[in-house]
């Protein structure tokens, strides 16, 4: 349930070039950065920064920023070997975040919704109270407004830091959601590299469409642990997006690159917008039609990124 | 998983009760010489049992967290299915999520005690050793979750409060219940506990283990037996992870604040039943009666609520459980 420490060498520092974690490729960094940290050569999505990916995805100039400053209390005391109190002092400075989450409203393609982007970069986009109260909020305003929800996963699970509390926040964050069910508020929830433990088995799980960008790591437990615990090497492709599709756990697969369009597109079906309108893939603020339809592109099986074969 | 016969003396979290059963073996032998013998003998039994009552309060009273969770997970305490034969006068198990299968990681029915009816679901370890495997040790696969879910909303027609009991080392991590959602089921199943239009309690009874408690946890009333132990991960998961050793799990368990008495402080759950003294283990009967107890009284209290009421006040509740900071 509780995040554990994927990838911690994601940050990396100024070099000019960077490996890539999948294919071992060596990525030009600027180039890197241009396509939004997706490998070039083997087309590996790399953990993304809360704020670059509100920077890619919304209209811009449209964010607003919500609950900025919520910050946690360290209810339990805890320390292990340093003093969770410290930690997020630490953590805010290394990060210039205050927690693990940035929530705000926001245009996509010209529809207006609700977002909450989580920040793998703070301990591991771990979920503790300030995560929870930002989605309970976020989702007490899209009640309030009847905006659309769209809710980025990006973490390691429940903060163990926070013992019980953390594991109270799938509890609050579900509810909120359900209230959003009731009313019949939309709610779409993007999964990405990695989404597991508590965050995975709550809000993430549960919203109207379930997206997940490729070959992120989704599941309940860890691969560590199930292998630990079954005693067998785990199969090729085990918890990644395609196993999900395949699965019939998850609606679709959208690459970055697309991902703005294809939110889009699927907030314009939430919100009685024209999809078609939305979906063009170079963004004119929609009020012509266009009259050429864009060809649907991805509905094609085989066009979809392949899960890793043995 | 959670017994392991062959544990290391520091991981012995059991030392404790020794110096208890040799009390109460030395007790016993005595009472089988008084009954045989001439002996005058039945004073220094007396003195003896004082002895071991005031011996087994202090001990009670001072066990670390860690001594806790091995309480908690002692062969003897009484499970789901010791509530289900001591507690009700009437139990109608009903089996399957209508999809995959029948988990028996997790026990519904329809219930009766005291004259009042409800739906029971409870986590089930098994008592023998066939039982706990076929049980997988408490540890539910995603239909297991889906029965449960499925059952409760056949409560919530039939107008049926609903109580369970959390008794889980956690959700089984496993190929098959990560392959039919494991995560899902769990999150569908906190969602929809906030919209069953029925009273709802909870009680941990002995583990709670993480998400797999909180998946059939999402109550209007939430009780935790003294020595039960509720926790977003394993003391040796935690340990394993932060401290980078499993061995640490006496202070991963001291770290999590996991105890009855921490989460009532906490605000995370509503109430602490005390067990009878010694634990539950001591004197089932007397445990049981307690849970009882208080499930009837609780069971009145929340039929007396209108239903958005009641809903209203489940939120809330889950709502307020970690306020952070303004800034």
């Amino acid at each position: 349930m509780a995040w554990t420490r994927f990838g911690k060498k994601k940050d990396m520092p100024g070099g000019l070039w960077i490996k890539c974690e999948s294919c071992g490729a060596m990525l030009f960094r600027k180039d890197f950065e241009q396509k939004n940290r997706v490998c070039g050569s083997c087309g590996y999505h790399f953990t993304l920064p809360a704020r670059e990916r509100i920077a890619i995805t919304v209209d811009p100039g449209s964010f607003d920023e919500l609950w900025q400053d919520l910050r946690a209390q360290d209810l339990l005391g805890f320390n292990d070997r340093v003093p969770y109190a410290e930690k997020l002092v630490q953590t805010k400075q290394k990060t210039g975040e205050s927690d693990a989450m940035v929530c705000g409203t926001a245009k996509v393609k010209g529809v207006a919704c609700a977002v909450g982007v989580m920040n793998f970069q703070f301990l591991g986009g771990s979920m503790g109270m300030v995560v929870g109260e930002k989605i309970a909020l976020l989702c007490e305003h899209a009640l309030k407004t009847r905006l659309p929800v769209v809710l980025f996963a990006c973490s390691g699970g429940a903060r163990m830091h926070e013992g019980a509390v953390s594991l109270m926040q799938m509890a609050k964050t579900c509810g909120a959601l359900q209230r959003l069910n009731a009313a019949g508020v939309p709610t779409i929830s993007v999964m990405t590299h990695p989404t597991t433990g508590g965050v995975t088995a709550s809000f993430a799980s549960v919203c109207d469409l379930l997206i997940a960008e490729p070959g992120a790591l989704i599941g309940f437990a860890g691969p560590r642990v199930i292998a630990t615990t079954i005693k067998k090497e785990l199969p090729k492709g085990f918890q990644r997006s395609e196993f999900l599709l395949e699965k019939g756990q998850i609606d679709r697969i959208v690459p970055r690159a697309q991902l703005r369009d294809e939110l889009g597109r699927m907030l314009a079906y939430a919100t009685g917008a024209d999809p078609v309108a939305a979906y063009k893939p170079q963004a004119v603020p929609a009020t012509g039609e266009s009259e050429t339809p864009p060809a649907p592109e991805d509905d094609n099986p085989k066009k979809k990124p392949k899960a890793k074969k043995a | 998983m959670s017994e392991s016969p062959a544990k290391s003396a520091m991981q012995d979290g059991l030392a404790f009760e020794r110096p208890l059963n040799e009390l109460q073996n030395r007790i016993d032998e005595l009472r089988k010489l008084n009954v045989g013998s001439h002996l005058e003998l039945t004073g220094e039994i007396e003195a003896l049992e004082e002895r071991l009552k005031k011996q087994t309060a202090e001990v009670y009273a001072q066990l670390s967290p860690w001594e806790r969770v091995n309480v908690a997970r002692h062969a003897e305490r009484p499970l789901t299915s010791d509530y289900i034969q001591l507690m009700l006068d009437d139990f109608v198990e009903l089996h399957g999520d209508r999809v995959f299968g029948d988990d028996r990681a997790i026990v519904t029915g329809l219930a009766s005690m005291g004259g009042v009816r409800f739906l029971l679901v409870g986590h089930r370890k098994g008592k023998t050793v066939k039982d706990r495997l076929a049980c997988n040790f408490g540890c539910a696969h995603p239909e297991g979750y889906r029965k449960a879910m499925q059952k409760m909303r056949m409560a919530e027609k039939w107008k049926l409060p609903i109580v369970t009991f959390i008794n889980t080392p956690g959700a089984y991590p496993g190929i098959g219940a990560e392959e039919r959602g494991q995560a899902s089921a769990i999150a569908r199943n906190i969602l929809e506990m906030f919209d069953l239009k029925v009273p709802i309690i909870s009680v941990v009874i002995g583990e709670g283990g993480s998400g797999g408690a909180l998946g059939i946890g999402v109550g209007d009333r939430v009780g935790m037996l003294e020595n039960s132990y509720y926790s977003v991960i394993s003391p040796e998961g935690c340990a394993a992870i932060l401290w980078k050793s499993g061995d640490k799990a006496p202070e991963a368990a001291e770290a999590l604040k996991l105890t009855s008495k921490d989460l009532l402080r906490l605000g995370l759950v509503d109430k602490v039943i005390d067990e009878p003294a010694g634990g539950a283990h001591r004197d089932q009967k007397g445990a049981v009666e307690r849970v009882k107890a208080q499930i009837l009284g609780w069971l009145q209290e929340l039929q007396a609520l209108p239903t958005a009421e009641l809903l209203e006040q489940r939120y809330r509740k889950f709502r307020g459980m970690g306020q952070p900071l303004p800034g």
